[in-house]
């Protein structure tokens, strides 16, 4: 089965545009299809860009979560970028500080994040 | 009523004179309207009362005393408006019942002398607790507008460097002034592209475990953004107050001066100030 969220190959990094509500299904499949897609190509970094969701709840939190998770896992450092700040204050009003999740204000400044992370691990 | 309404009718203008008179002594020079002001009120309200009177109907929440509740209305909206004290207002009216009693004890006829007066105190009294309660909902008006004001202006967002941008937190900040804090913040890290914010609670008077929660809330909110938190102008005996509170502040960066965390902040972006030689 095709996934709804398209993955997308940008440089050495990968992007996911995540741009409406992810049911319990597409979340699987998001995460089948992105460690997939990491292992496939040895990326090591992910952007998963939500600048275009208006609800972020606890489920959305944890799969945020539970990808980046799995990303470190394989060795990809993840960067979840351009919440809005109506979303951020709701998720702090849930109690949820997205823990081990990277964020950055857009996809710019999530690749500057990203390069700069990455150029340290391979110079020290 | 009747007997006051003959009294009103025999002799309207001294019974004005009297009042006035009566509201200058108690009020001494320090009204803030003017001597004209007060005579025109005086003699626009005594009309309207005797009109009322003479209706018979001894209730002011009867219909024939509309007028002069709206009359009485206007006058202590415009009192309070002034400035003028509560108890100034209230005298506008009480003072009135002066006037009418020492007519009533002129009249002959005493064998209803205190049936009279019972009934002039009891309208007179309503219709000063009538003002009274106008004057108080007015201020309350003017005290929430206030709040309001204070409120928006109070929480400033200013950019010290391209991407560093500072909150200065003036005053208690309670739940209301938090989420005004947390949105006007996030609102500008999106707007000025900000890479660090930094928020000053030199100005907050105490730090209680409600404040370190807004505080720890804005910070995270400010950090899924993509942006990285100070908070600056910790006081030593905030300090001190945090660890005896024994309050968590989880991963809160603090630091001693607003100077301090700006020099943080710059060293963060590699910038560093130097000197010129002139």
């Amino acid at each position: 089965m095709q996934s709804n969220i398209p993955i997308l190959k940008l440089g050495d990094y990968l992007l996911v545009t995540i741009q409406m509500d992810v049911h319990d299904r597409a979340a699987l499949q998001l995460q089948d299809d992105l460690t997939a897609e990491i292992s496939k190509r040895g990326s090591k970094g992910v952007l998963i860009d939500i600048s275009t969701l208006e609800v972020v709840d606890t489920f959305m939190g944890r799969v945020l979560s539970d990808t980046a998770a799995m990303a470190k896992v394989l060795d990809a450092e993840t960067v979840v970028v351009g919440m809005r700040p109506a979303v951020a204050i709701t998720l702090v009003e849930l109690g949820l500080s997205l823990p081990g999740v990277v964020t950055a204000l857009n996809l710019e400044r999530g690749m500057e994040l990203l390069t700069q992370r990455l150029g340290r691990k391979v110079n020290g | 009523m009747n007997k006051i309404s003959e009294i009103l009718s025999e002799d309207v203008s001294g019974i004005l004179a009297e009042w006035i008179s009566l509201q200058r002594n108690d009020e001494g020079n320090s009204l803030s309207i003017s001597e004209d002001e007060v005579v025109s009120q005086s003699t626009d309200f005594l009309k309207l009362f005797a009109k009322a009177v003479e209706s018979g109907k001894n209730d002011i929440t009867d219909p024939a005393w509309d007028e002069t509740l709206s009359m009485l209305r206007e006058v202590a909206l415009y009192r309070a408006q002034r400035g003028l004290k509560p108890a100034e207002s209230a005298k506008f009216v009480l003072s009135l019942k002066e006037a009418l009693f020492s007519r009533l004890l002129k009249t002959k006829k005493s064998e209803s002398l205190l049936k009279d007066l019972w009934s002039v105190t009891l309208c007179v009294d309503n219709l000063g607790l009538y003002v009274m309660s106008i004057f108080i909902e007015k201020r309350e008006d003017i005290i929430e507008r206030q709040q309001e004001e204070l409120l928006e202006v109070s929480t400033p967002v200013v950019e010290l460097w391209e991407g560093v941008l500072a909150l200065p937190v003036i005053g208690t900040l309670d739940s209301a002034r938090a989420q005004v804090v947390m949105e006007g913040l996030l609102e500008a890290i999106v707007q000025f592209e900000a890479k660090i914010a930094i928020i000053d609670i030199t100005g907050v008077p105490a730090v209680d475990t409600q404040t370190a929660q807004h505080l720890l809330k804005t910070v995270t909110a400010a950090e899924l953004m993509g942006a990285e938190c100070f908070v600056s102008g910790v006081r030593p005996q905030i300090a001190q107050t945090i660890v005896q509170l024994g309050l968590d502040l989880g991963g809160m960066q603090t630091k001693g001066s607003l100077m301090s965390a700006f020099q943080q902040s710059l060293r963060q972006l590699g910038l560093s100030i130097q000197k010129i030689s002139l």
